[in-house]
């Protein structure tokens, strides 16, 4: 076997982009000796092939004939230039390689066969580099649980080969356990069980009679992780608020489902029970939607936690009754501020910006290739999320409606479609349901899982044609859990059967464990009747997809696991689903007394408006949204990114799915931290009304809205933490019933907070992600925030309160504040209908939520994105009569607000539309390119040209 | 028979597929999507189409580079057959992706018969992945798929489409040759830089052509531009033209019509 290394290099006078992206991170990292960095593609091929063909892979395969050139062994650097640093980053021995087996395949095609492909990237490093800047340079360019570093030209990268596996079924000692020794175990396993759980699985095998097998100790470990069953939200809970006693049997079933179930909607159609939550979109189709979290792994590996996020979350439409083709994608991010020293980082900790720059890489790379436009999200910047950045992903797929439900029978067969089972994302399930600590790093670097978009794109290519000719009856996705967790759930009224050694491995080493409980990607596993086994194989292969017959599921309602042959696990499908132990929690919380800050008067407020719009959460998200593909698929109808030169700001996004129906869907979220710190309650109502308020503004039925709940918390075995969340999903019950808008799906990630290495602990503020979907009936009706023509009158629907608590006007002076936006329900209803009146009435030419920076920051959006002036007068502001205070006018984030442009000829029906809820005219649309607000006696209290203002806007962001 | 038929090319990675089929089925065509092992297994499948297009989309994940992989497929189990395709004056579209591939198999990637690739499509001067729109003005007299002196407004989405040529020669010969497809202008038509010009491509080349003017690929997505709802300020024109990508894929279908059938 001839090792063949490939160096391929950029030639001289074409760009190398690699090695100044890299020259510009050393940079950014402080680090000003470097001259120069040059970038190289290494593939290290084992193959039985000559010279003469080794050159014409390195010429017609590897290298661009245009613009690079190859070398066949290692290249040094020319003596005599600047001193040079070799930097190779190689990836660890099992871990995913992609591009690998591309030139596996594309080999093949040139008629040689080869062992392995091993694919790293060289850079070299030129100027005076000390040793300790070295690392710090590695630490950048690499990442510590997927790679390894070789430095210098002597040393050799990881052998690629992995020892097989000897097969050794390991019984573990639990029945004579007592209670510190169970913990000690659940502890040295990494199972994240307590005493109580480990208690119930002893109890369980004695009632049969022996002791666990080590599979079956971590199957049941994963089945029963707070990632898996949400054993916080389930649980009875004792509540004291303010003094008073509260019960719960189970809260999210009080809460949050209670409202769905009493709205009772006749358009949804599945809710909460399967992977996302289905509603109708016309007669023929459904939609679903469903948003994930990937925090802790993207702590870990920002670019492949964030991939994985993304790769996750798609298959939760594609694993939902007999599958969705997934058709728009969102994101919305928590990081700590960017502009942080690395002294300001904890240990163990990534740097903000490297963390946002690696999410943002790894959704683009994962969404874009899998084709699905990402269309909606957010960025949220506050520095608790320095230790545990939050990424929620989710996915909005469409399926005929006599595929909304699948259904398992006895004798089918379980098969595994896709990716191949690899050592990674072992524990996942179990890893995110703990808390980050500085030494995750290292200890948890094999939960970190790879993704590979081209093999999940294949899957779902496949799947959706042997679901159009229904040859599996029933499917879901591989997620957090991987097979344990699949199988287990798509067998739970059945029982299954598994032989392991039938799982296709990435590579030789696993136990039988490993292959359960791996949450390798891109893995879905559909019940198939024998008699269909041949046709639907034949769709798999016909595109290049591995399908595998695993097993079988059964009548005895058991869990039984084989390896060759050999028993290695047998639980009782009961037990496992049912047998985790009821769970009683206390909550505690008490209403916050704070104080508004005196804030001095301001002769005008030109700087704070320039200010505002220049901080991270309300500044332009174009860096990020630009490298997303918005509009693959062809259905965009309001995009991200709009107005007169396509960058001002939209507040949702529709798309259409079907080529043949203007019918489309709107696209919204809505999420404010801030507010609590004041009051969580609030904060979630908030939430809600802004993510109706979004998809409403571009032109969605405010009654055909279903939305989604993300609860991301800190350490919820805290009476005060837990407390924060009750009162958040209070807010839920009463603000979907209210609006009646159901929540259809939602997810948690508790245990947000990270622990120092000294001990202390950041936790994340209280974060209630609600996403929403809305049916449009007509998108050419669908109206954007941009202002459209001179001469236009500017109105104001929705009262403004003294309610700058929680408000990034606050933010921008270090303050809190107490009095938190409300949300008068009944009106923010019929607000909410009153504009879809309106605009479904064509009278409206622009629309724009008034939220984050309140209204002056709304104003300044919709001039500069219309490219058009304003002249407004805050006389004609309908406000509360405590709303005396300027800057309250302009800045506070009053909930329920709408800013609404209308032609002249229209202002009479316009009116007599918005009669019953509180509107004035603020102002006039003006060919002046200026935002000038007068206040109540005349005087400009804001004139600034609108192009400073979105110069100021669309700067901080711009990296 | 006066049905115009055409071929769109699935493989892994392949995206833009289903809104190509829609975008031709508009223009009057009859457009089946599939998948390059199926051509592989049966080639003679390709007689029964005037048109094919390779979409857009990232084949094989774009790993190497980007279209190379599947570049390298359709040489090595297509050559002779796509020769056929072209030479029985059939038209081949390839778009994003598709424009990569058809470089990269050297169809449009050469001047010189028998040479090498001499142009490649590589990293854009930006350093990443960009959707934007983009102005495009008509530069070729013979490209059957322009409609002649109208500028379009398309968007583009990619991380390579920088188009770079090995020497000043090859580009000398392909303009001399007229198969300079599409420029990137700015709204009035002219030349500029980032984001004029949106990846650094020599010249603001957007799209070549063969010799023939019966193939052509381009970066832009015409298919993404087949109706006014598509167009990225949509809710602030009033013109209701046809939408600028729908001339593309109109060209394709009329010279079907007219000369192939």
């Amino acid at each position: 076997m001839a090792q063949w290394r490939f160096e391929v290099f950029n030639k001289a006078g074409s760009v190398d982009v690699g090695g100044r992206t890299v020259l510009a991170d050393i940079k950014e990292l402080g680090i000003d000796t470097v001259l120069d960095v040059q970038s190289a593609r290494v593939f290290l091929i084992d193959g039985d092939f000559d010279e003469a063909f080794a050159n014409k892979v390195g010429a017609e395969l590897l290298a661009d004939p245009v613009c690079e050139n190859y070398h066949i062994g290692k290249t040094v650097p020319a003596a005599g230039l600047a001193k040079a640093t070799i930097v190779e980053i190689h990836l660890k021995s099992g871990v995913t390689d992609p591009v690998a087996v591309s030139v596996m395949t594309a080999i093949e095609d040139m008629g040689q066969k080869c062992q392995t492909v091993r694919t790293a990237r060289k850079y070299v490093v030129f100027g005076e580099i000390t040793d300790k800047q070295l690392k710090k340079i590695v630490r950048r360019l690499s990442n510590d649980c997927i790679e390894v570093v070789v430095i210098g030209t002597d040393a050799e990268p990881p052998s690629p080969h992995l020892a097989p596996y000897q097969f050794n079924l390991k019984t573990l000692e639990l029945l004579s356990l007592d209670e510190q020794q169970l913990v000690d175990l659940s502890k040295k396993m990494d199972l994240f069980l307590n005493a109580v759980e480990m208690k119930t699985i002893q109890d369980y095998f004695k009632s049969i009679g022996r002791n666990p097998t080590d599979i079956e100790l971590e199957a049941i470990a994963q089945t029963w992780s707070e990632h898996c069953v949400h054993k916080t939200l389930k649980s009875s809970v004792d509540f004291e608020f303010d003094g008073k006693q509260f019960h719960f049997d189970n809260l999210i079933k009080e809460t949050v489902f209670a409202a769905t179930k009493q709205l009772n909607k006749d358009w949804c159609i599945s809710v909460f029970k399967d992977n996302a939550g289905v509603i109708e979109f016309d007669d023929k189709d459904a939609v679903c939607f469903k948003v994930e979290t990937h925090n802790h792994p993207s702590a870990l590996d920002p670019y492949g936690g964030a991939a994985t996020g993304i790769g996750g979350v798609l298959r939760d439409p594609m694993g939902t009754g007999l599958g969705a083709k997934p058709i728009a994608n969102t994101d919305v991010f928590c990081f700590g501020e960017p502009d942080k020293s690395f002294d300001e980082i904890p240990r163990g900790v990534l740097h903000p910006k490297r963390i946002a720059k690696g999410v943002v890489a790894g959704v683009r790379d994962y969404g874009n290739r899998m084709g699905i436009p990402t269309v909606n999200g957010a960025i949220f910047f506050d520095d608790r999320y320095l230790g545990n950045p939050l990424v929620f992903c989710g996915n909005v797929g469409i399926m005929p409606k006599d595929k909304c439900f699948g259904k398992t029978s006895s004798g089918e067969l379980i098969m595994v479609v896709g990716g191949r089972t690899g050592r990674d994302g072992i524990h996942g399930a179990t890893f995110s349901s703990g808390a980050m600590t500085h030494e995750h790093e290292t200890v948890f670097s094999h939960a970190v899982q790879i993704g590979n978009a081209i093999t999940e794109k294949k899957t779902l290519d496949t799947l959706l044609q042997a679901r159009e000719q229904g040859l599996y009856t029933a499917i879901t996705d591989c997620g957090a859990g991987g097979l344990s967790s699949a199988v287990g759930e798509m067998g739970a009224e059945l029982g299954a059967d598994v032989e392991l050694s039938k799982v296709p491995l990435k590579y030789a080493g696993l136990s039988y464990t490993e292959i359960w409980i791996s949450e390798a990607q891109e893995r879905m596993v559909i019940a198939v009747k024998p008699e269909n086994l041949e046709k639907i194989s034949a769709i798999f292969a016909g595109e290049n997809v591995e399908a595998t017959v695993i097993g079988t599921f059964t009548t005895d309602k058991k869990l039984t696991l084989k390896y060759q042959g050999q028993q290695v696990a047998q639980i009782d499908m009961d037990f496992l689903h049912d047998g985790l132990p009821k769970y009683s929690r206390k909550a505690k919380w008490s209403s916050k007394q704070f104080s508004e800050p005196a804030i001095e008067a301001k002769e005008n407020y030109n700087d704070e408006l320039v200010k505002l719009l220049s901080t991270y959460n309300i500044a332009s998200k174009e860096w990020v949204i630009r490298q997303y593909d918005h509009e693959v698929q062809g259905g965009s109808v309001v995009k991200p990114l709009g107005g007169a030169t396509n960058d001002g700001p939209n507040d949702a996004a529709v798309v259409q799915p079907k080529f043949d129906s203007d019918k489309g869907i709107a696209i919204g979220c809505g999420m404010n931290p801030l507010y609590g710190d004041i009051d969580p309650y609030w904060m979630a109502m908030s939430g809600i009304d802004e993510a109706i308020r979004n998809v409403v503004c571009v032109g969605a039925r405010p009654d055909k809205i279903a939305i989604l709940d993300n609860f991301c918390w800190a350490d919820c075995k805290k009476e005060e933490t837990l407390g924060s969340l009750v009162r958040a999903a209070q807010a839920c019950f009463d603000g979907a019933v209210a609006f009646g808008t159901p929540f259809v799906s939602g997810k948690d990630s508790l245990n947000n907070n990270f622990i120092c290495d000294d001990g202390t602990e950041i936790a994340i503020p209280a974060t209630l992600l609600i996403s929403a979907m809305g049916i449009v009936e007509d998108v050419k009706k669908c109206v954007t925030a941009d202002l459209k023509a001179a001469g236009n009158m500017l109105f104001v629907v929705g009262l403004t309160r003294n309610e700058l608590g929680g408000s990034h006007y606050y933010k921008t002076k270090k303050q809190l504040g107490a009095n938190v936006p409300k949300v008068d329900l009944r009106t923010a209803k019929i607000t909410a209908e009153k504009i879809h009146k309106a605009i479904d009435s064509s009278l409206v030419a622009s629309c724009h939520d008034c939220s984050e920076g309140g209204l002056a920051v709304a104003l300044a959006e919709m001039a500069f994105s219309g490219g058009l002036g304003i002249m407004a007068d805050l006389k004609g502001l309908p406000k509360t009569d405590d709303c005396a205070n300027l800057a309250a006018q302009l800045f506070s984030e009053s909930c329920s607000r709408y800013i609404v442009e209308v032609r002249p000829e229209k202002f009479n029906d316009f009116a007599k539309m918005m009669l019953g809820v509180p509107f004035g005219q603020i102002g006039k649309v003006i060919d002046i390119k200026n935002l000038i607000i007068k206040d109540s006696t005349g005087k400009n209290i804001i004139d600034v040209e609108i192009n400073e203002l979105k110069q100021a806007w669309l700067k901080p962001l711009k990296w | 028979m006066t049905q115009v038929n055409a071929i769109v090319l699935r493989a892994a990675g392949i995206n833009c597929d289903v809104e190509t089929q829609h975008a031709l089925e508009l223009s009057g065509a009859k457009a089946e999507r599939i998948h390059i092992n199926r051509v592989i297994e049966n080639p003679e499948i390709l007689d029964q189409f005037q048109i094919m297009v390779i979409p857009g989309g990232f084949s094989y994940g774009d790993d190497v580079a980007a279209g190379k992989i599947l570049a390298n497929q359709m040489v090595l189990h297509l050559s002779d057959r796509l020769n056929k395709f072209v030479e029985a004056g059939k038209l081949v579209l390839g778009i994003c992706n598709g424009f990569q591939v058809l470089v990269k198999t050297g169809i449009l990637g050469k001047v010189d018969s028998g040479a090498k690739q001499q142009i490649t499509i590589t990293n854009n001067d930006c350093g990443k992945f960009e959707d934007r729109w983009v102005y495009l003005e008509p530069s070729s007299k013979k490209c059957v798929f322009i409609e002649q002196g109208r500028r379009i407004y398309l968007p583009i989405a990619h991380g390579e489409g920088k188009v770079l040529f090995e020497n000043n020669e090859v580009f000398e010969k392909v303009k001399a040759d007229d198969r300079i497809a599409f420029r990137y202008v700015d709204e009035n038509g002219d030349f500029g830089d980032f984001p004029i010009n949106p990846n650094g491509s020599t010249d603001s080349i957007a799209a070549l052509c063969d010799s023939t003017g019966r193939v052509m690929g381009l970066m832009p997505h015409p298919e993404r531009f087949v109706r006014n709802t598509q167009h990225p300020h949509w809710t602030r024109l009033a013109d209701k033209t046809r939408a600028d990508g729908r001339t593309i894929f109109d060209n394709a279908v009329r010279y079907v019509q007219k000369n192939l059938l």
